[in-house]
Parts: structure tokens; sequence; C-alpha cells
């Protein structure tokens, strides 16, 4: 079986749900509807023997309406082939049905996809965010979201509970000086200010080797 | 006379009942495996319930080495984005970057030569020998086997001298470029290679008469950490743990790339899925892969190393300050960008830690509108509350070294 022969399947057993079909480079992709997605993915596991999903991706098109896609590349170990499904989702609902029921490999990619995104998926057994940290308030990979990121407050840790100490030698030099032989005066703890170390190293007031 | 109180003599057995039904109420105990840990690979944090040794639950925590790639990709150009995919398996980095390349190249629809084949068949699995070497060296260290780790970084510097030969870097290789190479491979670099594989096999054969017969390795391998067919398939598992697992796929054989059709190589396959057999599955995939390397060597073919398709690499330096035309297509190039046409592509290749893909999507132009990289390391990190329930605390430590993954790639 191959990949258009599983599309044509689906056309028959789903109708209207199945939308337009590409084929690019040898890789088959095609639309599905957001509401048929789980029947869709579980009618693919069990007849056509799609038993692997590979991956599992979510992507913003900024300026497009709907606006986000969440892509689904199957694989069958049995047919040896790739298929790819894609369901657009709009802004004022960003909700999918979760597959984790069908492949269970499915988890940690939906999770990234609510992380990065904010496509909730219903049904998923522990949607919280997986690598930025729980309370984080942005979606990073949505294009609206600058790169260079957006400054937040950083969780409490047990260590600190919420206080950051400045660190202990704020506003003296960081650096030890330069242009002397001496380890002693090139140390730069001793000094307050950058100021003071510059002075002392240029006027040395002790007989230490220069 | 005193009074008599009625005790109930509990025999060990029915104590032990007990306390598995609660009744005891013995407290369970959630403790932290925290990002700083000498035995969990890189920046993973475990959260692990445990009922006295025995693990009950186990929560990974990721996202400490979340640089944001995939942000990144999406705001440079293809070629730019080389030394970011050295970081991800940076145990591996010439794989990545073969599989990056290959993937962009897909999506241009360009083949390389054949040389530029061999060349990347040799960097695959010189890369694939020294994760591998990496790998059981950690699982060792960790399970106690110090010498182990010792004889698999002597040959990993070997393997870091030949990186070094060939791109001039012994770590952050950003060797293959889009349609080719950095460069073409210098003169006494097979001379190298030949030497290596002279000696390596004698390696294996030391780490394996020290670990496989070994009883204090096999009590604390053998039937830890079982991962059955089913569940690899379901949860998506690739590489050397699925093939612990018992199925036959590598996608070396399954859908070839560069060239790997014109190599003779088995595929070891386990049976229990347990940890030990993972480790003897990475154990003959080096001697698979020495097969692998001693073939290219012996039939590197001559001629280009980069594609023929002068719109996507860079001119020849010589014409390009020499020359107008060469120096505006090398100016739009580096620039710009190379002109991808616009369309999706999925392109995955067998990366020491399993299936590396690069999923992107083009609307045409230098840069990506969406690369996502399915990470093996991602996928089969998901695996570790699934096989270590029931397992004691230190039997983490070997189901975490025989799954081999590394964070860079996890968190991306």
């Amino acid at each position: 079986m191959t990949p258009p022969e599983a599309v044509e399947r689906l056309k028959i057993k789903f109708g209207e749900a199945i939308g337009a079909s590409v084929e690019f480079r040898s890789e088959v992709s095609v639309v599905v509807a957001r509401a048929k997605i789980l029947d869709v993915c579980r009618f693919l596991k069990a007849e056509c023997v799609f038993d692997m999903l590979t991956d599992l991706a979510g992507v913003d098109n900024y300026g497009d309406d709907p606006r986000f896609e969440v892509d689904y590349l199957l694989y069958s170990l049995t047919h040896r082939c790739h298929l790819r499904l894609k369901v657009y989702v709009s802004e004022d609902d960003m909700l999918v049905d979760s597959v984790t029921a069908v492949w269970r490999t499915a988890d940690w990619h939906e999770r990234e996809g609510y992380d990065m995104f904010g496509i909730r998926f219903r049904g998923h057994p522990n949607l919280k965010r997986i690598l930025m940290w729980e309370g984080y308030p942005h979606y990073p990979l949505r294009k609206d979201f600058p790169l260079a990121g957006i400054p937040t407050e950083l969780p409490e840790t047990a260590v600190d509970a919420g206080k950051v100490e400045t660190a202990p030698m704020l506003g003296g030099p960081f650096v030890g000086g330069t242009g002397t032989r001496s380890a002693i005066r090139r140390d730069p703890r001793q000094y307050d200010t950058i100021a003071e170390q510059q002075e002392k190293l240029k006027n040395p007031t002790k007989k230490e080797p220069v | 006379m005193a009074t008599q109180h009625e005790m109930e003599l509990i025999d060990s057995a029915t104590r032990a009942q007990q306390a598995m039904e609660g009744e005891l109420g013995g407290e369970r105990m959630i403790i932290n495996m925290g990002p700083q840990h000498p035995s969990t690979h890189g920046v993973l944090r475990l959260v692990v319930e445990l009922d006295g040794e025995e693990i009950v639950n186990v929560w990974p925590d990721i996202g400490y080495l979340h640089r944001g790639d995939e942000k990144l990709a999406e705001n440079m150009t293809y070629t730019q984005f080389i030394p970011y995919t050295d970081r991800l398996d940076y145990l591996a980095p010439l794989a990545n970057n073969v599989a990056y390349a290959c993937a962009v190249e897909k999506l241009c629809g360009m083949d390389v030569p054949p040389r530029c084949q061999y060349i990347r068949v040799i960097c695959a699995e010189i890369a694939r020998i020294s994760s591998h070497l990496l790998g059981l060296g950690a699982m060792a260290l960790d399970i106690g086997a110090m010498t182990v780790f010792l004889y698999a970084f002597r040959e990993r510097e070997k393997i870091y001298d030949m990186c070094e030969c060939i791109c001039g870097a012994r770590f952050t290789t950003s060797y293959t470029r889009i349609g080719g190479l950095a460069n073409d491979m210098p003169a006494d670099f097979l001379l190298m290679l030949r030497k290596f594989l002279k000696d390596f096999p004698t390696t294996i054969d030391e780490v394996d008469k020290l670990l496989t017969r070994n009883k204090i390795f096999i009590e604390r391998n053998r039937d830890i950490g079982v991962l059955s067919k089913e569940d690899a398939i379901d949860f998506g598992a690739t590489g050397p743990i699925l093939r612990g697992s018992g199925v036959e796929w590598d996608i070396r054989k399954a859908h070839p790339y560069s060239g790997y059709e014109d190599f003779e190589f088995d595929i070891p396959v386990g049976t229990v899925g347990d940890c030990f057999d993972r480790y003897l599955v990475r154990m003959e995939e080096m001697r698979q892969s020495v097969r692998i390397l001693q073939q290219a060597a012996d039939n590197m073919p001559d001629g280009a190393w980069n594609s023929p398709d002068a719109k996507i690499l860079l001119p020849e330096k010589k014409a390009t300050l020499t020359k107008m035309e060469e120096l505006i297509h090398h100016f739009i190039n580096v620039t710009e960008g190379i002109n991808a046409p616009a369309g999706e592509v999925y392109f995955s290749a067998e990366n020491p830690k399993g299936e590396l893909g690069f999923y992107i999507i083009s609307r045409g132009g230098g840069a990506p509108h969406r690369l996502k990289i399915r990470a093996p390391s991602f996928v089969n990190l998901q695996l570790v509350p699934v096989i270590s329930k029931g397992h004691m605390m230190s039997d983490m430590v070997a189901i975490l070294g025989s799954l081999d993954f590394v964070m860079g790639e996890c968190d991306r």
C-alpha cells in the first residue's frame, strides 16, 4: 500500500473531512478537518497500519487564516512509507483532539506544541509546558514573539526564594589588571572601583616587581 | 501475674505482602535527581517517586538546554544554520551535519556526486563510532566500570584527530554544505582512517572482554528496563533502542540515503529489549561501522566533491576575487541564501541516537518558514517513566545510560 492509496481509502471512508492532497519530492501531505483527526488517525493505524507517529509539529502561518497548523507525520513499518496529515487550527479556537490514545509518543510532541504555540490538545493526559518552565507567559515559536525574547520574571527557586543577590564584585573591577608582573597587584578583589585599580596599577606604592 | 498482651507474630512474607498493599503505611518519598547530576547525561531533571528503593513513578523535566534552535532557523539562511546542527547531538556533530545537508538538498531536489556521498558516509560512521563509544563508556562509568570509559575516550581522541584533519575542528565540525562539503578530504585523511580501522577492533574486543561476560555488568543490565516491541513502536523509539527491542528497522537499509545502498553491512537486532540488549546492539553497530568505513575507504570515488549546481554553492575563491559574475554570485549567495523552492519535506537520517529528522516548510527563498527538528533523544526520553517502574534507584542509572540520549538534541 502506498501513500496515495491510503489517501484514496481516507477519501472513501471520510469523504468531506479529507481535503486537498499534495505530493512533493515523493512525499504525500493531505489536509484533514480538525474535528475528524482522531478518527482518521485511528483508521490509519488500524486499517492502513501506520503504526508509528514519527513527528507532530505545530506551525504558525502568521497572516493566514486559519493561523496555526498541526502536522502529523505517520510512518508504516510494514509498508515502509510516510504520510503527512495537516490540520488547520484557527486562532480563536485553538483546540485539537489529542492522539495520545492512538500513539503514546504524541504525549511529549503535543506538550511541545502547546508550549511553543499555545495549541491545546483535548484529552491529553498531562498538557503542561515541557521546554519552558511552568508559568511562562508567552508562546515562543509564534511569529509575533520576537527572536530576542521578552524579559520575564524567572521562577522562584528553593535557594534564593525570589531574591537575587547582586554579584559580589558588582561595580568593582571584574578583570585582573594588566601591565604588571605582580600577581598581587593584578588581583581585582582588593579594589573597590575600577578607577582605583587603574590608578594603583599605574602608580605602584610599594616596592614590588613592576 | 503480669498482664499478657497479645502480640501478632507476623512472618517476613506477610510483612512484605502488607508493605506492598500499603498497610504498614510505607511512606513514598519524592526525590529530585537534579539537572546537575553525574549520571543524568546532561542537564536532565528527574523527579522520582520512591517506595523505599523501588521506583514508583518518574517525571522527566527537560528544557534546561533549550536554546531556541527552531526559532533561530526561521531567521537565518539555510547555510547559516549549519553550525547550529553541530550543537544538536554534540557527541556526533558530523552526523547531524550530514542529515541537515541531505534534508535541504532534498528540498531543493539536488543530487550530490558520489565522492561527496562517500565522504559523508565516512563522516556519519565515524560519528556513530564516536557517539557509541561515549554512550557505552558513560554507561559503564555510571555502573562502575571506569576502565571502559577511559578506553573509549582514548579511541575518541583518535576520532577527534580525524575530524580535525578533515575540517579543522575537533568538535563543532560544520563540515557539510548545501550541495556538497566545505572542502575536499585531505590527502592524509584516508591514511589516518585506515590506521584507525586497523587498531580500533582491538579496542572493541577489549571492551567486550571487560563487560560482555562480566557477571556484575550482566546482573546490572539483564532484564532491567525491558521495552517490549509494541511499546517501542507505540512510543516512536528509533535507533538502537528500537533494534534492541527486536524490530529490524534501520533507515540506512529501509530508505538508503547518501550512497548507503552501495555498502554491505548487517543490522544487529536484540531479542528481550533490556539494557543488556541495547548495549550489545551498540557494540555490534560499532563493528558494522568499521565494516562500512573499510568499504568506503577502499572504494572512494574520484571526481567532484560538490554538486555541479552552481547557483547553490559558492564559486571558487580564485574566481570570486577576479571575475565579476562570480563575485556577484558569491555576494547574492551569502546575503540572500540559496533559492529554495516552496514546499515541505521531511528527511531523516539514522543518527547514532536514533532517527534525526528535519521537517522543513519552505515558502521559497533563503530561510525556512518552519524548521522542526525531530530529535531522537526527545522521543526516546519519554520511555524513562515506562521502563523504569518497578526497578530500583540504582537501576535508573543503567536505564538512563542504555537509552543514550543527549540533552542538546532533546531540548534543541
